[in-house]
């Protein structure tokens, strides 16, 4: 019941292509995360449908085989 | 809408300024996501309803497809969704969550300076 930081970032990338995604293992136990992703594909999305759009792109494994991830998303700024 | 759970849910987040789907209960939070919220809203002076939601199978995996979000907690305030512990958490960091509250007409004590 764990995911490879890899396999998190391979995911969120297939969805977002555009995402840069920075993970962080948050006890080295492969179950709890935190992530950062910067993607021009949430401009004007509220943080919500942001962060709707990284579960989405996690095909269901959110809250199921990956415990805790926690999140923190944005676009680009410039 | 014929699904009694999600009838449940939109007339407790109708009825209730802020409605808080958590683990546990305010006095004994059940997971460390659920207790951080719930000492935000502490500490912000907001009165809230807590809904256990391991109390009840359907309303946990219920609340989930209601709000197309698949953690715990929730916050809900005047029948919005505005987020998990994560986005609360940013929120009441950056001042967001205050001006959230104070726009909706939710009641709480303004932290003092």
């Amino acid at each position: 019941m764990a995911m490879s930081a890899g396999e998190i970032e391979a995911l969120i990338r297939a969805a977002l292509p555009d995402a840069q995604v920075t993970i962080e293992d948050l006890r080295g136990d492969g179950d709890h995360y935190a992530a950062t992703v910067v993607s021009a594909a949430f401009r004007g999305k509220s943080r919500v449908q942001q962060h709707q759009m990284v579960y989405a792109a996690l095909q269901g494994r959110m809250g199921g085989t990956l415990h805790a991830l926690a999140l923190q998303t944005s676009p680009p700024q410039d | 809408m014929s699904n009694p759970v999600f009838e449940r849910i939109q007339a407790d987040i109708t009825e209730n300024p802020v409605v808080l789907y958590m683990k546990g209960t305010a006095m004994f939070p059940q997971c460390g996501f659920s207790a951080r919220v719930v000492q935000i809203l502490m500490h912000m002076g907001v009165k809230f309803k807590g809904v256990n939601v391991l109390e009840d199978p359907g309303l946990r995996d219920g609340i989930k497809q209601f709000t197309n979000w698949p953690t715990i907690p929730q916050l809900y305030v005047k029948g919005e969704f505005v987020g998990g512990c994560d986005i609360v958490t940013e929120m009441f960091q950056s001042g967001e969550l205050e001006s959230l509250l104070t726009e909706k007409g939710v009641e709480f004590k303004p932290a003092a300076a």
